[in-house]
């Protein structure tokens, strides 16, 4: 297959200072093989978008603890106190974005939108320094989208030609992340022939992909176990 | 607060949801409802990409890729439909929703809410919460009557950060329901025995007093 490459090889398209659509929600849905690869690397002062920072020491949270990191977009950073302790250290730079606007702007950033007006977060603190306007007597806010330089999504499984299927709720930003970065990377459970899924069932097509690699977790108990 | 007087809520706010309807639930008291709804049907739509949820899986059918916007392990109900973070926030944003149930932390006399920060604490999580506010059809607020320290949680002004200008319909405590209309609040049933005075006391909103509840 064309598109597979090692992890190895993978990483090696992230520079220094680049900005990573990271899809995911928590754990699930999160390309796990391709961040423990970053970790293990020095690349550094990358700025990820995604909804969560992983958990403490899991996911996207290893890369804050090896120090990749420069800064975080998503909607919800509480739950992993290694980046409510580096932020208030001024260690990590942290952008509060509403989940719906953080999709919507990342769906933009793929479909060549520049920006939207959203009522969602208009009149609160995450409105300031924002424009705002009144359309039919209700205020909105303009947003700008949101691109990447690489964007590392997980899928459950990719056919021979790139087409991706997702599994469960585990799809969440993932196809939206692949239509809006320069780079995509998928990391998958498993590859099968193209024409292995209905035209129906494709949920992102594939040439919005341009990388794969296998991932190395595996599930026990629902859980996810590292197999390696 | 008392695991009967959650449940009291819970219920309370049960009743208010019609068949059929398309409902998302927020963490906390919220989450307890799908237990008091009988025979009515509901479809709960979660926030990370499914509408049909069902309830939680026995321990050995938990998988982590089927989850609730809490993170916590669920199941499908007949029917169920999977999308994307961008498609869900468009049902959300887009008055798909017929009713979002939140918590809140302060909930002021004209129904504006606050759910997401406390100030003087690191603000680092919003999540679906402002959306929510801004595009369900119907928002309904389960909470305790005060908070945990015994301040007023249905206050005149906001002192807690507001999530949206978008005002509640209604509000469930374990003592008193109230409606907003128009910028006002109103007490329309009372839940415990306490004395309309008692329940002046503890809210430090202004409500006016439905005739039928006097």
């Amino acid at each position: 297959m064309k598109k597979l490459v090692s992890v190895k090889d993978a990483i090696q398209l992230i520079n220094d200072g680049d900005t990573l659509l990271v899809g995911g929600f928590g754990l699930s849905g999160s390309p796990l093989t391709i961040i423990d690869e970053i970790a293990a690397s020095d690349k550094k002062d990358l700025t990820v978008v995604s909804n969560n920072l992983g958990e403490e020491g899991r996911g996207l949270g290893k890369l804050l603890v090896a120090g990749n990191l420069k800064g975080a977009k998503g909607s919800y950073f509480t739950t992993n106190r290694d980046a409510v302790k580096a932020w208030s250290k001024g260690e990590l730079e942290i952008e509060l974005i509403p989940q719906g606007t953080l999709a919507e702007a990342i769906r933009c950033g793929g479909a060549g939108i520049a920006g939207f007006y959203t009522k969602t977060a208009a009149g609160t603190k995450l409105a300031e320094g924002k424009e705002e306007r009144i359309f039919d007597g209700e205020a909105y806010i303009l947003e700008k989208a949101i691109k990447g330089d690489v964007a590392l999504i997980k899928a459950l499984k990719a056919d021979t030609l790139g087409n991706l299927i997702y599994d469960k709720t585990a799809r969440n930003f993932n196809p939206v992340m692949a239509t809006a970065a320069k780079v995509v990377i998928a990391e998958v459970d498993e590859i099968v022939e193209a024409g292995s899924f209905a035209p129906e069932d494709v949920v992102t097509p594939h040439i919005y992909v341009d990388y794969i690699v296998m991932n190395r977790y595996i599930k026990k108990g629902g859980r996810y176990v590292e197999s390696v | 607060m008392s695991q009967s007087e959650r449940i009291k809520i819970a219920k309370r706010v049960a009743e208010e949801l019609k068949e059929g309807e398309a409902v998302n639930l927020g963490v906390g008291i919220p989450t307890m409802i799908p237990d008091y709804l009988g025979d009515k049907k509901v479809f709960l739509q979660s926030e990370n990409g499914l509408l049909g949820m069902g309830p939680t899986p026995a321990d050995e059918d938990i998988d982590m890729d089927l989850i609730s916007a809490s993170k916590k392990p669920v199941t499908y109900e007949i029917g169920a439909s999977l999308f994307d973070s961008s498609d869900s926030f468009k049902m959300i944003r887009g008055g798909h929703i017929d009713v979002a149930v939140l918590g809140a932390l302060q909930v002021d006399e004209t129904g504006e809410v606050a759910n997401w920060a406390v100030p003087g604490e690191t603000i680092l999580g919003v999540g679906g919460a402002m959306d929510l506010v801004a595009g369900a059809k119907r928002m309904i607020i389960a909470s305790t009557h005060v908070s945990k320290d015994g301040s007023p949680k249905l206050v005149s002004k906001l002192t807690f950060p507001s999530s949206g200008k978008r005002k509640a319909d209604m509000i469930v405590t374990e003592h008193a329901v109230f409606k907003f209309r128009e910028g006002k609040m109103y007490l329309v049933e009372i839940l415990s025995d306490i004395s309309i005075d008692q329940l002046k006391e503890i809210t430090e909103a202004n409500f006016e007093i439905l005739e039928k509840v006097k």
